[in-house]
C-alpha cells in the first residue's frame, strides 16, 4: 500500500508488458526465418525430384531414337550395318546349361596375396557377419567367391515361390527395409541399430538394392549371404532396378566392371539371371503385402503367384509370344506384292510369319524373300535373327511407351521375320511370358500411389501406373489384406503413409540426393502387425550441422544440378529470351525470364523464388541474359576449346548417349572405337536434326583425350562434361581448366539420374 | 490514368504469379490444395511477418466453413492478394529487432544467458514449442559461454537470409 508500491507495481507491469511485446516480436521474426528456410528446403526437394523424373523420361527418348533408326535409317555400308547390328543385338539369353558355365568359379584361383574375406559353402552365420565387417573395412570380395555365392543364391532363389510368406509366429519381429541403391553405409547402420538377421529377427528387403550408390556389389553380397544363412527368415523382393537394362544406365554395370575387371562380365551375366529369380512379393501373416512399386486396378495376385517369373528378364523389354498367326500370314502375303520393288533396310521386317516362339526356328517357316537383298548371305544369320527379335521387342516396348505417354501408335504391329533354315535347335528354351503376365509384373515394380481416385498410366516413369486410394481399398478387400508396404519413392522422412494409412512407403537410402537431403527409415512388424517406424540418417556429419546449414548444403547441390540443366539448353534459352526482348536491349525482366525458362525446361519449378539464387544481377529486375548464359557455360565446361554448341547438345543427351555407348560396348570394356563414336553421333544427330559435319565430330574426338589406338574411354568422354570438382565449388568456384579425375567409382552425380 | 491502371494490372498479375508459385510448392498432389499446416510457411515466404494470432485470423478467412484440413487455392488467392496489396504484416527491421532483445536484456550486458532466452521464448509472448526452442538454441547459443550475443546473432541471421 502506499504510492511507492503502486508505482512499483505499475513499473513492473509496464516492464512485463514490454517484455511480452519484445518476446512476441522476436518470436514473430524467428518464425518467419524458419518459414523461409522451410520454403527453401521444399524448393530444393522439388528441384531434385523434377530433375530425377525428367531424367527417367530419357528412357522414352532413347526409344524414340531406336524407333527413328528403325523407320528411317538405311545403312549404307557394311560397317554401318554391323554397327547397328551391335546396337540392336542382344546376346541370346543363356540356357540353364550355359548358366552353369557362366557361374563357373572353380577354375578361378584366389591368390595368396588376397587379403579380403574368404567364403566357404555352405555358408555359416559367421561368414555373413564377417562379410559385413570386411566390407565395413572397405575390403573387396574376390570374384571367385562372388560367383560362388551367386551360384548358390541362384539355386536357392529358384526354389522360392513368386510370393513368399512370412509369419510372425516364427519370428517375433519382422523388419522391412526399402530402397538401398548401393548405399552400404545405410545397410550397415540398419544392422547396427536394429541387430543382425537371426531366426528371431526376420528381414524383408524390398528391392532396388543396386544402382546410383557406389557399393551395390557389396550390398548384394551381404543380402545374398544372409539369405542363404537364414533362408526362412531373410527375404528379398525384386525391384525395378534389379534389371540389367536399368543397370546399364544407372551405374551398377559400371561399378561391377570397375571392381572386377577380369571377371566382371561373368558376374554380370550371372546376376542377370539371379535378378530374374528374385521373388516378386512377400506376404506377412496373410495380411500385409510387401512389394516394391505398387499395384494397379488389374493386379491379380493369383496370376502373379503362378507365372514363371524367371521369364521376365527385364521390365523394360518385352518379348512377345505369337499372337494371331493367321492374321500375320495374311499381312505377309499382302506385303510381299507391294514392297517387291523397294529395297528396304535389312533390319525392317518385311514378311511376317510367326514362329511359335521367337526362339524356335522351324524350317517350314522359311521366309519368302521380299526383303532387300543388300545383305550378303555370308553374314552370320544367327546374329541377325536375334537382332530382329530385339528390334521387334524394342519396337513393342516403344509402343508401350508411346501409349503410356499418350502418343498415337503410328506403326502397325509387325512381327519379326525369322530367317533361316539354319537349324539352331534352341529346344528347352523357356517359353515367353504373355503380355498380361509381363504387365502384371511391371505394375507391381513401377507403380506409385496418388491421392486422386482411379488408376492411370505412370507417364513420369514410363511404366506401371498411378493408383488411387480406391484401387488400394479394392485390392485389400479382394485379398483380405490390411496393409500394403512398398518403396520405390524417396521421402524426406524416409517413410510416408497414404491412402488412409493403408499404404506405407518405406525408403532406406538416407541422404539419397545429397548429404542431408532426407532420412532413411525401416519398419518393424510384430504379431499385432502395427507398423513401428525407425528413422535415421547415416552420416555423422549431418548431425553436427544446424538446420540452416543442412538445408544450405542440399540446396547448393540442387542448384548446381539445375544450372547444369540450364546450360544444357543454352541455345533454346537464348532464342526464348530474344523473343521477349523485341527492342534488343540485351535485358530480360524477372517475369519474362521465369516464363522463358519454364517454357524451355518444363520442370514446373518456382522460378521466381529461385531467381535470386540462379541469377547474379546488380539490377533489381533485369538480367543481361547473354552474359548470364556465358557464365553458365564457363561453369560447366572444363574444355574451353570445344565448340560449345556441339558440346551443349551432347551434354543434354549425355545420359542417353552413355546408355547407347554401354550397349555398344558389349564386352563392357569401357572403350568404344572412334568409328563407333562417330557413327553413334551421326545417327543421333540426324535424328535430332542437328547439322554436324563429320569434321566437327573428328575435331571433337581429337580434343577429347583418348588413347592413341583410336579408342575412346567412355568415362573420359563423359568426364568432359562434369562440373568443376566438388572441392573447387565448395569455396569459390575457381577456374579449374583441366578435366577432373575420372573417378570411376563415383557413380552418377545428383544431377544425372 | 490509363497508364496507372496498366501498371496496377501488371502489378496484380505479378502478385498472382508469386502467390501461385509459393502455393504450388506445397501443393504435393497437384490439385490446388495445400495442407492447412503449411499456410503459415507460404504466407511468410511471400514476405509477410504475421504473429501467430494474426496468422490464425488469416486462416479463418481462407478455411472452408467446415474445416477439411486443406486450404484451396481459390480461397487463398484473393485473401493473400489483398494482404500483399495492403502491405500487411511487414517484416521487422533489424534495429527494431535489436531493441527487442535489449528490452529483454534488463541488465544491458549485451547478451542473454541460455536460461533467460529459453524462459522468455517459452513462457512469454506466443511461446515456442520445444522443437522451435531447440532449433533456435542450436544456432544462437555460443556453447562456451552458454549465452547469446544477440547483436552478432542478428547480424548472422540477416546475412544468412541474403
Amino acid at each position: 500500500m502506499g504510492s511507492s508500491t503502486s508505482i512499483q507495481h505499475q513499473f513492473a507491469f509496464q516492464n512485463a508488458e514490454k517484455a511480452f511485446k519484445a518476446a512476441t516480436l522476436i518470436q514473430r521474426w524467428y518464425r518467419r526465418y524458419v518459414a523461409r528456410l522451410e520454403m527453401r528446403r521444399q524448393c530444393t526437394w522439388s528441384i531434385f525430384q523434377s530433375i530425377e523424373y525428367a531424367g527417367q523420361q530419357d528412357q522414352i527418348k532413347l526409344h524414340d531414337f531406336f524407333s527413328y533408326l528403325m523407320d528411317h535409317f538405311t545403312p549404307s555400308s557394311h560397317n554401318e550395318r554391323d554397327f547397328l547390328d551391335r546396337m540392336f543385338t542382344e546376346e541370346r539369353f543363356p540356357q540353364d546349361a550355359e548358366m552353369e558355365k557362366y557361374s563357373d568359379y572353380e577354375s578361378i584361383e584366389v591368390p595368396d596375396s588376397y587379403t579380403g574375406p574368404h567364403l566357404s559353402f555352405p555358408l555359416l552365420p559367421d561368414h555373413a557377419t564377417a562379410l559385413v565387417e570386411a566390407f565395413r573395412l572397405k575390403q573387396q570380395l574376390h570374384a571367385r567367391y562372388v560367383l560362388n555365392l551367386l551360384h548358390e543364391t541362384r539355386k536357392h532363389l529358384a526354389q522360392l515361390p513368386n510370393i513368399n510368406r512370412l509369419s510372425t509366429c516364427y519370428s517375433e519381429e519382422i523388419t522391412v527395409c526399402g530402397d538401398l541403391h548401393g548405399q552400404l553405409d545405410d545397410l550397415i547402420f540398419i544392422f547396427y541399430k536394429n541387430g543382425l538377421p537371426s531366426p528371431e529377427r526376420a528381414y524383408v528387403f524390398n528391392g532396388d538394392f543396386v544402382d546410383r550408390g557406389k557399393d551395390s556389389v557389396e550390398i548384394l553380397m551381404v543380402l545374398f549371404a544372409f539369405m542363404l544363412v537364414y533362408p526362412k527368415e531373410f527375404h528379398l523382393n525384386r525391384g525395378n532396378h534389379e534389371d540389367h537394362m536399368m543397370n546399364l544406365r544407372y551405374g551398377f554395370t559400371k561399378e561391377v566392371m570397375h571392381k572386377y575387371k577380369t571377371h566382371g562380365k561373368k558376374i554380370l551375366r550371372t546376376l542377370q539371371d539371379v535378378f530374374c529369380w528374385l521373388p516378386l512379393a512377400t506376404l506377412v501373416d496373410e495380411k500385409v503385402l510387401i512389394l516394391h512399386g505398387g499395384v494397379s486396378n488389374r493386379t491379380d495376385l493369383e496370376l502373379l503367384a503362378k507365372l514363371n517369373r524367371h521369364k521376365i528378364v527385364s521390365t523394360l523389354r518385352y518379348k512377345m509370344r505369337k499372337e494371331n498367326e493367321k492374321q500375320a500370314e495374311e499381312k505377309r502375303k499382302a506385303n510381299q506384292t507391294s514392297s517387291a520393288q523397294t529395297p528396304t533396310p535389312w533390319f525392317l521386317p518385311q514378311s511376317r510369319s510367326l514362329p511359335s516362339s521367337p526362339f524356335h526356328l522351324r524350317s517350314d517357316k522359311a521366309p519368302k524373300t521380299s526383303r532387300s537383298s543388300s545383305i550378303p548371305c555370308g553374314a552370320p544369320l544367327e546374329r541377325k535373327e536375334s537382332s530382329w527379335q530385339v528390334q521387334h521387342s524394342v519396337g513393342l516396348e516403344l509402343e508401350r511407351c508411346q501409349q503410356q505417354v499418350g502418343f498415337p501408335v503410328i506403326r502397325e504391329k509387325e512381327e519379326p521375320l525369322l530367317l533361316t533354315s539354319k537349324a539352331d535347335p534352341v529346344v528347352g528354351e523357356r517359353p515367353e511370358p504373355t503380355r498380361e503376365e509381363w504387365k502384371q509384373v511391371v505394375d507391381i515394380l513401377w507403380s506409385d500411389p496418388m491421392t486422386q481416385e482411379g488408376c492411370k498410366a505412370n507417364t513420369v516413369r514410363g511404366g506401371g501406373c498411378y493408383f488411387g486410394p480406391d484401387v488400394t481399398e479394392q485390392l485389400l478387400q479382394k485379398y483380405n489384406l490390411q496393409l500394403l508396404i512398398r518403396s520405390h519413392e524417396c521421402k524426406p522422412e524416409g517413410y510416408e503413409f497414404c491412402h488412409n494409412r493403408k499404404v506405407l512407403t518405406i525408403f532406406s537410402a538416407s541422404n539419397y540426393y545429397e548429404v542431408g537431403s532426407n532420412r532413411g527409415a525401416y519398419v518393424k512388424l510384430g504379431p499385432s502387425l502395427s507398423p513401428h517406424i525407425v528413422q535415421y540418417q547415416a552420416n555423422k556429419a549431418t548431425h553436427m550441422l544446424t538446420m540452416r546449414q543442412r538445408i544450405s548444403r542440399v540446396e547448393e547441390s540442387a542448384l548446381r544440378a539445375l544450372r547444369e540443366k540450364l546450360f544444357a539448353h543454352s541455345s533454346d534459352l537464348l532464342d526464348e529470351f530474344k523473343k521477349h526482348d523485341a527492342d534488343k536491349t540485351g535485358l530480360i525482366t524477372l517475369k519474362d525470364w521465369a516464363a522463358a525458362v519454364e517454357s524451355v525446361l518444363h520442370l514446373g519449378l518456382p522460378w521466381r523464388m529461385l531467381w535470386p539464387q540462379l541469377v547474379n544481377t546488380s539490377m533489381d529486375n533485369a538480367l543481361e541474359y547473354k552474359s548470364w548464359l556465358e557464365d553458365l557455360a564457363k561453369e560447366q565446361l572444363s574444355h574451353e576449346n570445344i565448340q560449345s554448341s556441339l558440346l551443349e547438345t551432347l551434354y543434354r543427351n549425355r545420359s542417353n548417349l552413355e546408355t547407347i555407348f554401354r550397349i555398344i560396348d558389349s564386352d563392357h570394356s569401357g572403350f568404344i572405337s572412334l568409328d563407333e563414336f562417330r557413327q553413334t553421333w551421326k545417327l543421333f544427330s540426324s535424328h535430332m536434326n542437328i547439322n554436324i559435319t563429320d569434321d566437327c565430330i573428328c575435331d571433337l574426338a581429337r580434343s577429347i583425350d583418348f588413347n592413341k589406338d583410336g579408342h575412346i574411354d567412355i568415362n573420359e568422354f563423359l568426364e568432359a562434361f562434369r562440373l568443376v570438382e566438388q572441392s573447387c565449388s565448395e569455396g569459390q568456384p575457381s577456374d579449374c581448366p583441366q578435366s577432373t579425375n575420372a573417378n570411376d567409382s563415383d557413380c552418377s552425380s545428383s544431377g544425372a539420374p | 490514368m490509363a497508364e496507372d491502371k496498366d501498371r496496377e494490372e501488371l502489378a496484380l498479375a505479378e502478385f498472382h504469379k508469386k502467390i501461385k508459385e509459393a502455393f504450388e510448392v506445397f501443393d504435393h498432389e497437384s490439385n490446388n490444395t495445400v495442407d492447412v499446416r503449411e499456410i503459415g510457411t507460404i504466407i511468410r515466404s511471400l514476405g509477410c511477418c504475421p504473429s501467430e494470432g494474426e496468422l490464425h485470423d488469416l486462416l479463418a478467412e481462407v478455411e472452408e466453413e467446415e474445416p477439411t484440413g486443406y486450404i484451396r487455392y481459390e480461397k487463398f488467392l484473393p485473401v493473400m492478394t489483398k494482404v500483399l496489396q495492403e502491405r500487411r504484416y511487414r517484416p521487422i527491421p533489424e534495429d527494431v529487432l535489436l531493441r527487442a532483445f535489449e528490452v529483454l536484456d534488463f541488465a544491458k550486458r549485451g547478451f542473454l544467458t541460455k536460461e533467460e532466452l529459453v524462459k522468455f521464448m517459452t513462457e512469454e509472448g506466443e511461446p515456442f514449442s520445444q522443437e522451435e526452442m531447440e532449433e533456435m538454441l542450436s544456432a544462437a547459443i555460443d556453447p562456451e559461454s552458454n549465452s547469446i550475443n544477440y547483436k552478432e546473432y542478428i547480424t548472422m541471421m540477416v546475412i544468412d537470409e541474403n
